[in-house]
């Protein structure tokens, strides 16, 4: 098993490298140019020198190369500096946002807690329903719980989070009052008070992205304890006159947990990547409503490093999706 | 206009007069939401609006515009004209004098030093400036003493209140930004976010794209201004969501842009938590016309070029065909409500600069469908479709993705459907259309469509350089890398001559007869823009919020210093 | 009643087989009668139903009318009848919905069987599979867009064209999860006693693959297609959104959803019917999905 997490860890380097360059190529050739949300009043001279002062008239592997140093060597140093109070990369230039001006580290370093408050407690509580659910409707298949609760996932996942965040503002926020709409990033909690204010603020944003969770997650584990159910060794334990709390969760969860680590794993990259429209719509400044804001002005050493970094996450949680199913079932073998 | 200013600022402090005897700080916090979020403070390193609206609370020129469109004095003395002697003779040069003791928000005193690096930071050539025009045709920037500024046009200049005006020119500090110049400009992050100003407010805390913290600044000019301890703009969002948190919910205090359908801007307004404000500038939604020819069976480098006219639209009876089937006043219900007006000119605003021409408001489908008759094009083959010489009557016609311009798209479809048009849409993302991608041929300035549908408007009242777009040599084509303004090609010698006039011509009332004509030129003379509807920028403002004016010539916040909390 | 007779002479086949497993399912049942409604509806719907031709000037007095006996189903924001929009937005969304979800889980499978079972592949596709989750989504399409659409377009013309740039970008964009899935089991399937035995006795990979693995992963590809049709629908929509997708005159159930969405409050019915119209769609494919895999369950099916 070690051997063949460091065969994969080694491999994934190469293998990034490649992901690196596909998407920096994939960013550079979509449509669409950093000029594109600079009023129609500013000449075409002015934005020809303006482009001139980002860079982008740069050829493409040029700023690649210049991307790379500054992601693998300057970022990485600039670290050490703030931490040792050194200076080896001292007025060297940062990648730097070309919408902002700000260093994208520093963009990433503002963005990521709110993210992984919001997006991973709204992934917890997904899974924390879905689960439960999941396995209580395929044990008791076909009744009116799970009826009830194949309605609800359904509707969980045939509605976009566009349509099931507004409603709920308008449910909660506009007629009930109950909570903000808008979630204040400013917000420090010291005490009592705004720790409750920020539960409120973070209410409805982990509404609707947990409804969307738990709708899937609980769907794939439904299904998969369905399978095991009618499995001769489930069959073996009851005859063995097991309890049968012991056989749904010992025997028939652990064998289904398979498929749905594979999901819950796959989906952990996306905590950090955020929730592009849950973010954007309740004013959460998280990963994702950073993300999506630089594709749409094409500020690519932004989309390039946000991209990148969740494509190393991406092989990181497949690997440990990986090592899990062999924990998971011993028959699986690697090596 | 000196008279007219000070009246205006008469008018203004009668108006404000319970936040006049206010005392600084004591309001508490406004709260501001843009759909957009800020992503800098510096002017100069961006073209969004949302920023530079941002940075007009922190950083302020030497003159803003009003409402009307009238020059202020913001930290000078007064606006320098001939008769004052500010600007000479010849219209070479203009000389403003600072207020006394006028100071940054950090306690140093603001002197003319400061204008110049000002102008040095924006023109260095490896800067990158985004309001260089401001700076254009100036030759130097001196600073005669510590208050007197004095700027030298390398010719005569019949505008000359470009530099250091309205909010798109402030003045910066030297001392924050003197390492800062050309391509340095951009690693100055702390002062781009952060920049130290004169304004009513200074910055305290700055998230990029998310969330601007100020606080009042302790050495503005007013000692009993701004009345709010601290200010607050959020971004993100849309704009139906930032006019619910102030008119619904009331979360908010103010929200920016926030473009939203009649009947959902009816509903809320129901709340009564708030109002909707509009600002009518020059923003014109209008349809441009193609005068080449944009087959796609033509090579790339003569497709929707000079060389080959366009097969239909050449024709100024179709085009004054296609202009008489809308209803303008229809867009405007369906699209608007409050915030737009029917109209016929490319410059609908300022009063003066607008010339009357009103003969496309009243739809009139059976004299399109006469002159459509006389220029040949007929449906022979009875479907629908009229022709001529084989050729079926088929326009593409190109927006971008906006839920009211697909209306718009729908509605006209309809009526030039019913006029024996086939239509086909397409709708583009707007990072894609306005991106001006050479590589792609969705751009607005490559035009490979009939027709195309956008607003642009003037930036400053006086449309000189606006017009200016219109111009011969402003044509996207292959050689230019298709960058130009002159989107439609338009070509005449008259236009270029008659706008060459203007650029000499400093005498006010002769300048907006010269702006009527050339209006009229690119519209009911030859339709070569068919303008639809004049659009202004809707605001929200809560009940307690007082001291709101909006602004369509100068940021919508020009006045932060006078807003008050209703009590 | 010969029919039936005759079948159950003779020995099964097992495509009738699962036929009456499926047909005992209640859900399952009900769900292809809701899909098999909106399918039908949606084909000769807008043959039966035809909103009366208005033209802008009336049909803008009539905006925004809730549902009578002249609108079924209301009018929108420029008078035109709901009813028909939602039938004419039913066919592209449930066509795009239905290849684009074959598409993927066509893909999805084919790569997660072979991951799974060849182990030199495996980590090949695998690594494909990163690749392709961790492209940033949009800026993929836009240049999917860019490329092909006006070739795409002069060979099959505009509307073919951008149905088939639309169902190609969304499969090849969503075939990602299915596959590690089918993998995750293949890669236990693989270890039975029951396929090791098959091989053993030197059965070719290829008919283990179909005899012995491909049904058993049937039910983890059901879910996945159950959420891809879903998936699908509102992808559809957010290309439209981007300008990607369709020409804008042509509507879509995802389109709808997301117009009405500025006038939930005032109208919320705009939202309700497409809105309905998705989740119907969903829930019945999942029925389906449910009975099929218990049709297509050996142990179950002997019962």
């Amino acid at each position: 098993m070690l051997t063949f997490t460091l065969r994969r860890l080694l491999l994934a380097i190469p293998i990034l490298l490649v992901i690196s360059l596909v998407i920096f190529l994939l960013v550079d050739l979509a449509p669409g140019s950093p000029m594109a949300e600079i009023p129609l009043t500013v000449p075409p001279d002015v934005r020809q020198k303006m482009i001139e002062a980002l860079g982008a008239d740069q050829p493409v592997f040029v700023r690649y190369l210049l991307w790379l140093k500054q992601f693998f060597w300057i970022e990485p140093m600039t670290l050490y500096d703030g931490w040792f109070g050194t200076s080896i990369v001292e007025g060297q230039q940062r990648i730097l946002s070309w919408q902002s001006r700000s260093p994208v580290f520093t963009i990433i370093g503002q963005r990521l807690p709110q993210t992984l408050i919001v997006v991973g407690t709204a992934y917890l509580v997904g899974i924390m329903i879905a689960l439960p659910i999941g396995i209580y409707s395929a044990y008791r298949q076909y009744s009116f719980f799970d009826q009830v609760g194949t309605l609800f996932a359904m509707i969980g996942f045939s509605v976009p989070t566009f349509f099931s965040g507004t409603l709920l503002i308008i449910i909660f926020a506009v007629w009930l009052g109950w909570f903000p709409t808008k979630y204040d990033t400013m917000l420090e909690v010291t005490d009592w008070q705004s720790f409750l204010q920020q539960v409120k603020q973070m209410a409805l944003p982990v509404m609707t992205l947990g409804l969307a969770n738990a709708a899937t997650i609980s769907r794939y584990m439904r299904s998969s304890m369905l399978d095991n159910m009618t499995m001769d060794y489930v069959r073996t334990a009851r005859a063995k006159g097991m309890d049968e709390k012991v056989v749904v969760l010992r025997h028939v969860l652990r064998n289904s947990l398979i498929p749905v680590v594979t999901v819950i794993a796959l989906g952990i990259p996306s905590i950090f990547g955020g929730a592009i429209i849950t973010e954007n719509l309740f004013g959460v400044n998280g990963i994702g409503a950073a993300l999506i804001g630089a594709i749409h002005a094409n500020d690519l050493p932004m989309v390039q490093t946000l991209a990148f970094i969740f494509a190393v996450l991406i092989v990181l949680f497949n690997l440990i999706a990986d090592i899990l199913y062999g924990l998971l079932d011993p028959r699986i073998r690697y090596d | 206009m000196k008279l007219k200013t000070l009246l205006l600022g008469a008018a203004a402090a009668f108006a404000l007069a319970p936040a006049a005897h206010a005392e600084r700080g004591t309001d508490g916090e406004v709260k501001l939401t843009f759909p957009q979020a800020v992503s800098i403070m510096n002017p100069y390193l961006t073209g969004g609006t949302k920023d530079i609206y941002a940075a007009s609370m922190v950083l302020e020129p030497l003159a803003g515009l009003t409402p009307e469109g009238v020059l202020i004095p913001k930290l000078v003395t007064e606006i320098p004209t001939k008769e004052n002697g500010g600007i000479s003779e010849d219209m070479t040069s203009i000389t403003w004098k600072l207020l006394p003791d006028l100071k940054w928000s950090d306690g140093t005193a603001v002197t003319a030093d400061d204008a110049v690096f000002t102008w040095q930071y924006c023109t260095d050539p490896a800067g990158g400036c985004s309001q260089a025009t401001k700076y254009e045709g100036v030759a130097s920037v001196e600073a005669v003493d510590a208050s007197t500024i004095k700027v030298t046009f390398s010719g005569p200049k019949a505008n000359p209140y470009t530099a250091f005006v309205s909010a798109l020119a402030p003045l910066l500090q030297k001392k924050q930004f003197e390492a800062c110049l050309g391509a340095a400009a951009p690693t100055c992050t702390d002062a781009n976010n952060m920049p130290v100003g004169t304004g009513p407010f200074m910055v305290t805390g700055f998230t990029v794209n998310d969330t601007v913290q100020m606080a009042a600044n302790p050495n503005y000019r007013d000692p009993a201004k701004p009345a709010f301890a601290t200010a607050v703009i959020k971004g993100g969002g849309d704009a139906e969501g930032s006019a619910r948190a102030v008119m619904e919910t009331g979360e908010f205090d103010y929200a920016w842009n926030t473009q939203i359908p009649p009947e959902t801007q009816e509903s809320m307004k129901a709340a009564g938590k708030g109002e909707f404000v509009v600002a009518f500038g020059t923003l014109v939604e209008r349809i441009e016309m193609n005068t080449t020819d944009p087959d796609p069976a033509l090579p790339e480098g003569e497709r929707a070029t000079a060389k080959h006219p366009h097969p239909i639209l050449s024709d100024i009876k179709v085009r004054t065909a296609l202009s008489k089937a809308i209803d303008r006043s229809i867009l405007v219900e369906v699209g608007y409500g409050a915030g737009g007006k029917p109209t016929c000119n490319v410059i609908p605003g300022p009063e003066g600069w607008a010339s009357d021409n009103e003969g496309c408001i009243a739809q009139d489908m059976e004299g399109a469908k006469a002159l459509l008759d006389e220029a040949g094009w007929k449906d022979s083959d009875g479907d629908g479709i009229r022709d001529k010489d084989g050729k079926k009557l088929h326009i593409l016609y190109q927006t971008t993705v906006n839920p009211i311009r697909q209306d718009f798209q729908a509605l006209i479809k309809d009526w030039w459907t019913e006029l024996g048009v086939d239509v086909e849409l397409k709708a583009i993302d707007p990072g894609v259309f306005f991106g001006g991608d050479p590589g792609s041929p969705d751009t607005f300035q490559k035009f490979y469509a009939d027709v195309e549908m956008y607003a642009n408007n003037s930036e400053s009242p006086d449309p000189e350089s606006y017009l200016g777009q219109y111009q011969c040599k402003n044509a996207p084509s292959p050689e230019t890398q298709w960058q130009g303004e002159n989107i439609n090609r338009f070509c005449t010698p008259e236009y270029d001559a008659l706008y060459a006039t203007l650029a000499t011509t400093t005498d006010i009332a002769a300048r907006q007869e010269i702006a009527k004509k050339l209006n009229d030129m690119v519209t009911k003379d030859s339709m070569i823009v068919v303008p639809l509807v004049h659009r202004g920028t809707l605001s929200a403002h809560s009940n307690s919020l007082g001291g709101v004016q909006i602004n369509a010539w100068d940021s919508e916040m020009w006045n932060a210093a006078d807003w008050f909390r209703v009590k | 009643m010969t029919d039936a007779s005759a079948a159950r002479s003779k020995p099964a086949s097992p495509l009738r087989d699962i036929w009456s497993q499926f047909r005992s399912h209640k859900g399952a049942v009900f769900g292809l009668c809701v899909l098999g409604f909106l399918i039908v509806a949606v084909l000769i719907g807008p043959w039966l139903w035809v909103p009366e031709k208005l033209t802008v000037a009336q049909a803008i007095k009539l905006k925004n009318q809730g549902p009578s006996f002249r609108f079924p189903l209301g009018t929108d924001q420029l008078g035109r009848d709901m009813l028909g929009r939602m039938l004419l937005a039913g066919r592209i969304s449930l066509a795009v919905g239905m290849v684009a979800m074959t598409i993927a889980i066509v893909f999805g499978t084919l790569i997660g069987i072979l991951a799974g079972y060849f182990r030199r592949l495996d980590g090949p596709l695998m690594r494909l599979a990163d690749m392709f989750l961790a492209l940033p989504l949009i800026p993929l399409l836009l240049v999917m867009v860019m490329l092909f659409r006006d070739r795409i377009a002069s060979l099959i013309g505009p509307e073919l064209g951008a149905f088939t740039l639309i169902v190609c970008a969304i499969g090849i964009t969503s075939w990602m999860a299915t596959s590690r899935i089918v993998r995750g089991e293949v890669l236990t399937l693989k270890e039975r006693e029951y396929v090791i035995a098959a091989r053993s006795i030197g059965v070719r990979p290829k008919r283990i693959i179909l005899r012995h693995i491909l049904p058993n992963v049937v039910s983890p590809v059901m879910v996945a297609a159950t959420l891809g049709v879903a998936d699908a629908i509102i992808t559809e929509s957010v290309l439209s959104f981007l300008g990607l997708g369709f020409p804008p005159d042509f509507p879509t159930w995802g389109r709808l959803l997301y117009d009405g969405l500025q006038y939930m409050q005032v109208y919320p019915e705009r939202v309700v019917w497409p809105g309905l119209a998705i989740s119907l769609t969903v829930l019945s494919v999942n029925y389906i999905g449910d009975g099929l895999r218990d049709a297509l369950d050996p142990r179950i099916r002997g019962r």
